[in-house]
């Protein structure tokens, strides 16, 4: 892996495009835009990181946000229970996480196709059940925060601007990771597994440690992010924890920006956020707001297949190394 | 003793979980599609029955009937509309656009009808033998799963348009060398799916309650149920039905109920492992 | 000549002052923004919508009736501004923390739900917002050390423990009881503490046993009653698995001597569920049939303040053409509360307003109301009690009646259910 690499202009343009976004806030100094932001931030980070298992390798998987609900678990477990602080906690929510996926990765992984699809909707399902009747981590109330442990972090008003920082620069980072991974070796072979995973294994790319390693790598981000998002929320119940539609909805931000590209799950994950913030804030949309969104998601998987990014490259091949 | 009781009410349900995951297994056997607008569609068929009996005053099970025409029409609209433009694109386009499908119908149902919930107002009384008590609803439910099952084998077997279907299903290329219309034979094999989930729906409204947002735990169980029978496989489906109903009934009889749907999923994610053929053979 | 000219500019200057401040009284109107979400889609829509008819019929009163006059004069009218929280959590922060910032609420109403306004009541908290929760009962949101999150419903904790109470007072020798709830945060937290109340009372409780939220299928808990045969059932969560389980448990022709369901029963489609609905009990907020006005207010030695229980529900059945359930009688309890305590401070200065929300002691029709002012339970509604209401009559004219507390009985209890 060289550093020339990272060179590549079209990295530094997705980076710097989501860092501007990212920066608005903080210059204005208002919350409401924070709060935004941070929902949509937290989709880049969600959807990049679904990408590298959907986009590089080409297993759609329906279960994403099991990632992110167990890192929460564990995260606010830690935190509420055993009064950790908010560092320790996000790296053993990101290690659950990641532990998760390895150890399911040996398993799921030979399933192809929509086999593996619904078997990410089982693990999910299966998870969200087990943790309903799991008493550590409180069983259907879940796990709730006192106000009072903000005051560590300088009070609520400023740990929520702390959560909003961390969660730019995972955004960063995961965009960065996305590029090394997608150029690397390593990003190659799990190209050449959704290509086609027979040949990918003649042509002498050891298939499962790859996929498997995809999968971990994929995992780790959302359970970080799972800790930061419910240490904000102040709690956390199965049912919010484990939400296959929300995991449906990555899939879509990830479609809709392009697959298998960089830039396409940001730029998705910001997309489908905004939309989904316009409409359910105007005054037009806001009682039907959820079936116009669906028509918008159904003209454009029909007629723009490929996803924004996608679409341009395909139109504008000389674009393609500005939006890789 | 007392088990029976548990075992008969959930094979009961059973039947009727089947007739839904076959709608579901049909679609995604003969077109590779995973309908995922099916449990909202599974709700629409509650509401139709609904409205019509009591709106109409319509005796539920020929209420049934017309959900189902209707249920046909509305699937090969579906087809035609979200469908046909992807059906060759990679399976995630036909996933997301049966998942619009779904946002749409329940974006629009929650402003029609609200999330209130429904009830049909419909008895046919109880009978009961030992420990046992049968609701007569169910067993009317049962009845009708198998007979629907048996006519949707008829279609498949007896009929030229059901030997299109199976041949589709085979091999669409080759079935299109034939001079079958592919196009054609899709749309009604999407119809047939939808109409399956609703009828389903309809069955459920006669003794279960229901919202529009209701169909999303039978579109659950139903992928169980597909992977239990084998994907493609409607007799399977009927089987992997009953075999989800019996789980459904027995275990609480040894656990906490609450612990169901742990064990149901684990056993999902199992069975796709060992046998992804499902219990019964997949299609081929 | 000097000193007169002085002298008239001074008149002068003084005339004009006055004049313009008697007319900048006289125009001195202020619109208090009140933020909330609704769902509007998702499930909780009914008991939602409710909610905010209520709090709509509260504030077009008060701006009908010309608004509240602050002691400076400023007469204050009221607006609303909201929006869907589809149900479910994800967005709730985003949304309260834009009504608090960038549609500059002046005071926040709660979501429906535990959930919901638990996250909600961060927000609040964090920009110095008041926040008068209703359809929100868990205990655990006022200890979390909030100090500006005020709580209108009885708390989850006394919510379902009335319903032993009556019990014992109709049959001393009942004994075994099953407790069957949603396993959400709501009903989990009711079934605890009326757990831990029925060991209390020396009760043996032979089932404690939740189901998933959106339960449509109640016969393997119905088998394990009839197994465990215990002389009362309780439990339930919200509308539609508590109607279906009242339904079910009279399909299947297993009928303790006694149920009380949380939520759906003191609803009044309950009853479409005809004979299934006889005899089930149900712990209500506020009911249209207990006589709550001013001599009400008399007798138990404390204020009255707002509409008569008659009142309310006669404004109410004009507005929108239904019986009001409770949720809607919470709704505009919640405005009630603000428009109280705006009145008593005179201003709408937050720090004045939570002062008086600390020492409000007074009965409404929708009951007592008093807050917790302790630093471990802040908040927490200490003066507010359930009451618990009765299907009665016939299959096809049933009527709801009070049956418990004594004070409040519109009628005695069926007892057991299903005769004698």
């Amino acid at each position: 892996m060289s550093l020339t690499k990272l060179r590549n202009p079209g990295l530094w343009i997705t980076v710097i495009a989501v860092l501007l976004l990212g920066l608005w806030p903080i210059v204005t100094q208002r919350a409401s835009t924070r709060e935004e932001i941070f929902t949509v931030l937290l989709s880049v980070v969600l959807a990049s990181s679904l990408n590298i298992l959907l986009g590089y390798t080409g297993y759609v998987s329906f279960g994403h946000i099991v990632f992110f609900g167990l890192g929460g678990y564990v995260g606010l477990y830690l935190i509420i229970v055993q009064g950790w602080s908010l560092w320790p906690a996000m790296a053993a929510g990101g290690l659950a996480a990641g532990l998760l996926a390895l150890l399911l990765g040996q398993a799921i992984l030979r399933l192809r196709g929509s086999y593996f699809a619904l078997a990410t909707i089982g693990i999910n399902e299966a998870m969200r059940a087990f943790i309903n009747n799991f008493e550590p981590f409180g069983g259907p109330t879940g796990l709730s925060l006192n106000f009072q442990t903000y005051n560590a972090y300088g009070g609520a008003a400023n740990a929520l601007w702390l959560i909003y920082y961390i969660v730019l620069i995972l955004a960063l980072f995961n965009i960065v990771l996305s590029y090394v991974v997608k150029t690397s070796k390593f990003g190659l072979g799990l190209m050449a597994i959704r290509e086609d995973e027979d040949a990918a294994e003649v042509m002498g790319v050891i298939t499962p440690r790859s996929k498997t390693w995809a999968y971990v790598l994929s995992a780790i981000l959302p359970g970080v992010v799972g800790v930061l998002f419910f240490f904000k929320n102040g709690n956390i119940e199965p049912p919010q924890a484990f939400r296959l539609h929300m995991s449906i909805e990555l899939l879509v931000m990830v479609m809709l920006g392009g697959f298998g590209t960089v830039f396409g799950p940001a730029l998705g994950a910001v997309g489908y956020q905004r939309l989904r913030g316009l409409l359910l804030t105007s005054d037009l949309f806001k009682n039907i707001q959820l079936a116009v969104a669906g028509l918008l998601l159904l003209l454009i998987i029909l007629f723009i297949p490929a996803g924004a990014v996608g679409w341009i490259r395909r139109r504008f091949p000389i674009l393609r190394r500005y939006l890789p | 003793m007392d088990i029976l009781a548990f075992l008969t009410d959930g094979l009961l349900i059973g039947f009727v979980y089947g007739i839904a995951a076959m709608g579901l297994t049909l679609i995604w056997g003969v077109m590779n599609v995973i309908n995922l607008s099916h449990g909202s569609i599974i709700a629409l068929g509650m509401f139709a029955l609904y409205f019509l009996f009591v709106s109409l005053g319509i005796n539920p099970y020929i209420g049934v009937v017309i959900v189902a025409v209707l249920g046909l029409l509305l699937g090969m609209i579906i087809y035609a509309v979200a469908i046909h433009r992807v059906i060759n694109a990679p399976h995630l386009s036909t996933l997301l656009a049966t998942f619009a499908v779904n946002m749409i119908i329940i974006g629009l149902g929650t402003t029609a009808f609200s999330t209130s919930p429904r009830n049909v107002d419909f008895s046919l009384g109880s009978a009961t033998v030992g420990p046992v008590t049968l609701l007569g609803t169910r067993v009317v439910a049962a009845l009708a799963s198998v007979l629907i099952t048996a006519a949707l084998y008829f279609f498949l077997y007896r009929t030229t348009l059901g030997k299109y279907v199976r041949a589709v299903t085979d091999n669409r290329a080759a079935a299109e060398l034939m001079g079958i219309p592919s196009a054609r034979v899709l749309a009604l094999s999407f119809g047939l799916g939808t109409m399956l989930a609703a009828v389903a729906g309809g069955l459920i409204a006669t003794f279960f309650p229901f919202t529009i947002l209701s169909g999303g735990t039978y579109e659950l169980k139903s992928f169980v149920i597909c992977v239990l029978g084998g994907v493609g496989n409607p007799l399977g489906a009927l089987f992997g039905g009953l075999i989800l109903g019996t789980f459904e009934g027995i275990i609480p009889y040894f656990l906490p109920t609450s612990w169901v749907p742990v064990i149901e999923f684990i056993l999902f994610v199992v069975i796709l492992l060992v046998r992804p053929t499902g219990l019964l053979g997949a299609k081929k | 000549m000097n000193r007169s000219r002085q002298l008239v500019v001074l008149l002068l200057l003084t005339v004009l002052v006055l004049g313009l401040s008697v007319s900048a009284v006289a125009a001195q109107e202020q619109t208090v923004v009140i933020g909330f979400t609704a769902s509007q889609t998702g499930k909780y829509n009914v008991e939602s919508t409710r909610q905010i008819n209520g709090l709509n019929l509260w504030l077009n009163q008060v701006n009908d009736a010309g608004g509240i006059t602050l002691s400076d004069g400023t007469v204050v009218t009221f607006s609303t501004v909201f929006y869907d929280d589809e149900s479910n959590t994800d967005r709730v922060q985003e949304l309260y923390t834009r009504l608090a910032t960038e549609d500059n609420a002046d005071f926040l109403i709660s979501p429906y739900s535990s959930g919901l306004t638990d996250a909600s009541a961060i927000i609040a908290e964090q920009y110095g917002k008041i926040m008068i929760t209703t359809g929100a009962a868990s205990d655990s949101t006022y200890t979390k050390g909030y100090s500006l999150v005020f709580q209108t419903y009885t708390p989850a904790s006394r919510y379902l423990t009335g319903a032993l109470d009556l019990l014992a007072s109709l049959d001393e020798s009942a004994q075994r009881i099953a407790i069957v709830h949603e396993n959400d945060k709501f009903s989990t937290d009711v079934s605890t503490a009326l757990n831990d109340y029925a060991l209390e009372l020396g009760y043996e409780v032979v089932l404690f046993e939740g189901y998933d939220s959106g339960a449509t299928d109640f016969a393997p808990f119905i088998n394990k009653i009839q197994e465990a045969a215990p002389d009362a059932v309780l439990g339930g969560g919200h509308f539609q698995d508590g109607s279906t389980f009242a339904r079910q448990l009279f399909e299947k022709t297993v009928t303790p001597a006694f149920v009380a369901l949380l939520v759906a029963p003191p609803e009044p489609s309950f009853s479409e569920l005809g004979e299934a609905a006889l005899g089930i009990v149900g712990p209500s907020q506020w009911e249209p049939l207990a006589q709550i006005d001013a001599s009400a207010a008399e007798a138990a030695g404390v204020d009255f303040y707002g509409p008569s229980s008659a009142d309310f529900h006669d404004a109410y059945m004009e507005a929108f053409g239904e019986e009001p359930s409770y949720h809607a009688a919470g709704g505009y309890v919640s405005g009630l509360l603000l428009q109280k305590a705006i009145e008593d401070a005179g201003s709408i200065d937050t720090q004045a307003i939570k002062e008086q929300l600390d020492a409000m002691n007074l009965l409404t029709f929708f009951g007592r109301i008093q807050f917790d002012t302790t630093p471990e339970a802040h908040g927490l509604q200490i003066g507010h009690s359930m009451m618990y209401v009765q299907w009665q009559g016939m299959a096809d004219a049933l009527d709801k009646q009070i049956v418990w507390p004594p004070e409040a009985v519109t009628a005695d209890a069926l007892y057991p259910i299903g005769g004698e």
